[in-house]
C-alpha cells in the first residue's frame, strides 16, 4: 500500500518535457506545465487536442514517451496509478456495475486499509445529498447522480490530486450548472489540487482559477479566465474561448502607447502593451460584444475605433442578447453582440450601420497573419483526404527536387 | 450470446416488460416446441419414473419386469452403487475445478489481452472449438493411445523411474479425470471468453485508479464482472460431467475402480436388463444434480449482475 493516510492538503503537479507518441501520431509536444497546490485548474480544448491524454499520463494510465511527471515534488513518472495520490473522475464515470453505491465510494479506502470506510463513505455521499441511495446499484441511478457518486467516489479518498475527465459532459444544463458548483464547493471546503479537462469553455471558465488552451498537443496560452478572455494571445484562443473579430494588416505605426494597423483601407489602433507583435504583418481583435452599433456615423473621437458603413447581414435574437452579422467592404463579415436592454432588436436585417468601439478593448495577436486559419479549426487533419493531399504534396515535394 | 446461457441479460428483462399482446401468436408459434417437448421429454419422464418403480416379474426371468410400487428398488441401488455416486460428483467435480483453472485464463487472453488483434483472437476462439470437429469418442481413444501402456507418456514416464513398473496411466481415476476435464474445457472457456469479451476495461482502470493492485482489481473487478460465464461454464461442465460414462468406461480411459453413475445405468440398462435400477439411478442422478445446481445458481446469485 502506497499511502496509508488522507494528504494533508493538495499538493502541485510538474509535468516537465512530457511527450506522448502514439503509433502514428504525436498527442502531446514537450508540454510543460506547473499546477500550484491547491488550485482549480482546467485544460481546455478541442476534442483530440491532447487534453485527456494529459490526464491519463498524470492518472498513470498512459506512460509518457519521454519527460518527467512530478506530484508535490515526487517523480511519479515509473509508479502505476495504484501507487499516485490521485484519484479521477471518469467521463464514463466507471462506476463498479456488481456494488452498492456505497461499496463503490467505499473501494479506494478498504484497498488502503483506512478503519472505518463505511462511515467516510457515508459522510462523502452525504457531501453530494446521495447517502439516501447508498444501497442501489449504480444502473438505479440517473446520469447526474451516477456523476456525483464517481465524485463521491473519488473525493472521499482526499487525493492530493483530483482529476476531473470531462464529468460534466454528459449532464443537461441545469444539472451541469448544479453540478459546477457543487465541485466549485467542494473544492473550496476541501482544499484539493483539482485538474479538470473539458472541451466546454464556459465550464472552464467559471470554475477554474487558471485556464490553460490546448491545441494539438501544445499549450496555447494559460491565465485567469478574464485575462484568457480579454487578452488572447493567439488566434486559436480569441476564437475557441468566445468569438473574435480578427483583421490581419499591417502595422504603420507605433508610436506612444498605440499600435495603429491598416487594414481593408481602414486604420484601427490598439493599445501597444495589449499587441503581442509591434511590426510588420500583425493580426488585430476586438471581441463580439464590445462593438456598438450606430445607425448614423459616429463623430471621430480619440480612443474609438469607427468602422463602417456596413450592411447587417443577419440578425439572431438569443434571449440575453442579440447577435449581428454586420458585413463592412474590404473587412468581410464582423459579429456583434448587443444586449436586449430593450425590446427586440435594435437595428433590423438590411440596416446600414456604424461599428464603434474603445482602443482598449482591442488585442493584437502573437501569430503571423499567414499561419491563421479561421473557420476551418475544427477541420480533422487525419481524415483520409487530408492524408491523401499530404501524400500528394510530399509526392510532388520530391518530383521536383528530382 | 449463445454462451451466456444462464446470464440474465439487460434484454431478456425488457423482454418480460413487454406488453403480452398476441400471446395467441407466440401460442402458435410455441406450440411446435412444446408438442416435442411432451412427446421426447415429458412421456420418457414418466415412463422412467414408472419403470423405477416395477417389480420383477412372475417368470423371474432376466428383464422381465410388471408395474408395481417397489421402493426398494431405490434402497438397493442407493446401498450397492453409493460410491459411484460419490465418485461420480467427485469426479464431476475435480473436472470442473479443473476446466476452470485452465480456461480462465486462456479465456482472458483470449477476451482481454487479444483484444487489440481481432485477426489473432478469432484464430485462437476458432482453435478452442477446432476439437468439435472431431468426435470426441476418437478424441477419447486417441488420448488413450497416448496414455496407454505402450504410449509415448508411460514409456518417458517409465524410463524416468518416476512410473513403476506395475504402475498405469489408464485406468486410474487420473486418467479419467483427466479425460472429462479435456472434453469440456471448450464448455468452459467459451461461455468465460463471452463474459470477458464484454468486461469494460474502463472498470480494470477505475480500480487501479482507486489504489487496487493488479491481484485486487482481478479479485474484487475483473471476477466478479466475469462471474456469469463462470456459472454457465461450470454448469455446462459439471452437469454432463456428472452423468458421463464414456471417459470412465474401460473402453476409454476408466477401468474397474473408476466406473461412475453413467457406467452404472448403462450395464444394468444394456447387459444385466435391470431396468428398474437403471431408471432408479437415472433420477437419483438427476435429482442431486437438480439440487446442487439449485443451490449453486442461488449462492453465486448471477441474477444481480449484469
Amino acid at each position: 500500500m502506497a499511502q496509508q493516510a488522507f494528504a494533508e492538503s493538495g499538493a502541485d503537479l510538474e509535468l516537465s518535457g512530457i511527450t506522448k507518441r502514439f503509433p502514428g501520431f504525436t498527442a502531446i509536444e514537450e508540454l510543460d506545465l506547473t499546477i500550484p497546490a491547491g488550485s482549480f485548474f482546467a485544460l481546455l480544448g478541442p476534442s483530440g487536442c491532447g487534453k485527456t491524454t494529459t490526464l491519463r499520463l498524470v492518472a498513470g494510465l498512459e506512460e509518457p514517451t519521454s519527460g518527467r511527471i512530478l506530484i508535490g515534488g515526487k517523480d511519479v513518472t515509473a509508479s502505476k496509478p495504484y501507487q499516485r495520490p490521485v484519484n479521477t473522475v471518469f467521463q464514463s464515470y466507471a462506476l463498479f456495475p456488481h456494488m452498492t453505491v456505497l461499496e463503490n465510494v467505499a473501494f479506494g479506502l478498504k484497498r488502503r486499509g483506512i478503519r472505518d470506510a463505511a462511515g467516510r463513505a457515508h459522510e462523502a455521499l452525504r457531501l453530494v445529498e446521495l447517502d439516501h441511495v447508498s444501497g442501489r446499484k449504480p444502473a438505479q441511478l440517473s446520469g447526474g447522480q451516477q456523476q456525483r457518486v464517481a465524485l463521491a467516489r473519488a473525493v472521499v479518498n482526499r487525493p492530493a490530486l483530483l482529476l476531473l475527465d470531462e464529468p460534466l459532459g454528459a449532464l443537461d444544463l441545469k444539472l451541469r450548472r448544479q453540478m459546477q458548483l457543487e465541485l466549485k464547493s467542494i473544492q473550496s471546503d476541501v482544499g484539493l489540487t483539482f485538474l479538470h479537462v473539458t472541451h466546454d469553455q464556459e465550464e472552464a471558465m467559471t470554475m477554474a482559477d487558471t485556464v490553460a488552451v490546448m491545441n494539438k498537443g501544445r499549450i496555447e496560452q494559460m491565465g485567469a479566465p478574464q485575462e484568457l478572455y480579454e487578452l488572447p494571445a493567439t488566434a486559436f484562443v480569441a476564437n475557441f474561448l468566445g468569438q473574435s473579430n480578427l483583421f490581419p494588416g499591417e502595422a504603420v505605426s507605433s508610436s506612444g502607447d498605440l499600435l495603429v494597423v491598416g487594414t481593408g483601407g481602414t486604420r484601427l489602433s490598439v493599445p501597444r502593451e495589449r499587441a503581442q507583435r509591434h511590426s510588420g504583418e500583425v493580426v488585430i481583435g476586438v471581441r463580439p460584444e464590445k462593438i456598438l452599433l450606430h445607425s448614423e456615423e459616429p463623430d471621430a473621437v480619440a480612443g474609438q475605433n469607427v468602422l463602417g458603413p456596413g450592411r447587417v447581414v443577419d440578425v439572431s435574437f438569443s434571449g440575453v442578447s442579440t447577435q449581428y452579422q454586420v458585413a463592412v467592404p474590404g473587412l468581410g463579415t464582423l459579429v456583434v453582440f448587443s444586449q436586449n436592454l430593450v425590446y427586440g432588436s435594435v437595428v433590423s436585417l438590411g440596416a446600414v450601420v456604424w461599428l464603434s468601439w474603445g482602443v482598449e478593448h482591442g488585442f493584437g495577436l502573437a501569430d503571423d497573419p499567414a499561419s491563421i486559419e479561421q473557420p476551418g479549426r475544427f477541420v480533422d487533419d487525419t481524415d483520409t483526404s487530408a492524408i491523401a493531399l499530404q501524400q500528394r504534396a510530399a509526392l510532388e515535394a520530391e518530383l521536383d527536387e528530382a | 450470446m449463445a454462451f451466456g446461457a444462464f446470464a440474465t441479460t439487460a434484454a431478456q428483462s425488457q423482454a418480460e416488460d413487454a406488453p403480452r399482446r398476441r400471446s395467441w401468436v407466440a401460442l402458435v408459434l410455441l406450440l411446435p416446441g412444446i408438442a416435442y417437448l411432451a412427446l421426447f421429454f415429458l412421456v420418457p419422464l414418466v415412463s422412467l419414473v414408472l419403470t423405477s418403480f416395477n417389480a420383477p416379474g412372475p417368470s423371474g426371468a432376466m428383464g422381465d419386469y410388471v408395474p408395481g410400487f417397489e421402493w426398494s428398488n431405490y434402497v438397493t441401488v442407493v446401498s450397492m452403487y453409493g460410491e459411484h455416486i460419490i465418485r461420480s460428483f467427485l469426479y464431476a467435480l475435480l473436472a470442473t475445478a479443473f476446466a476452470l483453472l485452465f480456461s480462465y485464463p486462456l479465456a482472458y487472453l483470449l477476451g482481454v489481452r487479444l483484444r487489440r488483434f481481432p485477426l489473432v483472437q478469432a484464430l485462437g476462439v476458432t482453435l478452442v472449438i477446432a476439437p468439435f470437429f472431431i468426435s470426441f469418442l476418437l478424441r477419447t481413444l486417441a488420448w488413450k493411445a497416448i496414455l496407454s501402456d505402450e504410449g509415448p507418456v508411460s514409456t518417458a514416464l517409465h524410463a524416468l523411474s518416476l512410473l513403476g513398473s506395475d504402475d498405469h496411466i489408464t485406468g486410474t481415476p487420473f486418467s479419467v479425470v483427466f479425460g472429462l476435464t479435456y472434453n469440456f474445457i471448450p464448455f468452459m472457456t467459451l461461455p468465460i471468453y463471452t463474459s470477458l469479451e464484454r468486461l469494460d476495461l474502463r472498470y480494470v482502470e477505475a480500480g487501479g485508479d482507486l489504489y487496487a493492485g493488479p491481484v485486487q482489481t482481478f479479485l474484487r473487478v475483473t471476477l466478479p464482472l466475469s462471474l456469469p460465464g463462470v456459472v454457465s461454464g461450470s454448469l455446462l461442465t459439471f452437469i454432463p460431467a456428472a452423468g458421463d460414462y464414456v471417459n470412465a468406461s474401460s473402453t476409454f480411459l476408466g477401468g474397474t475402480g473408476t466406473q461412475m453413475v453413467g457406467n452404472v445405468i448403462e450395464a444394468n440398462f444394456l447387459s444385466l436388463q435391470n431396468y428398474p435400477a437403471a431408471a432408479a439411478m437415472s433420477i437419483i442422478l438427476m435429482a442431486i444434480i437438480l439440487v446442487l445446481v439449485g443451490v449453486y445458481v442461488a449462492r453465486s446469485g448471477t441474477k444481480d449482475l449484469v
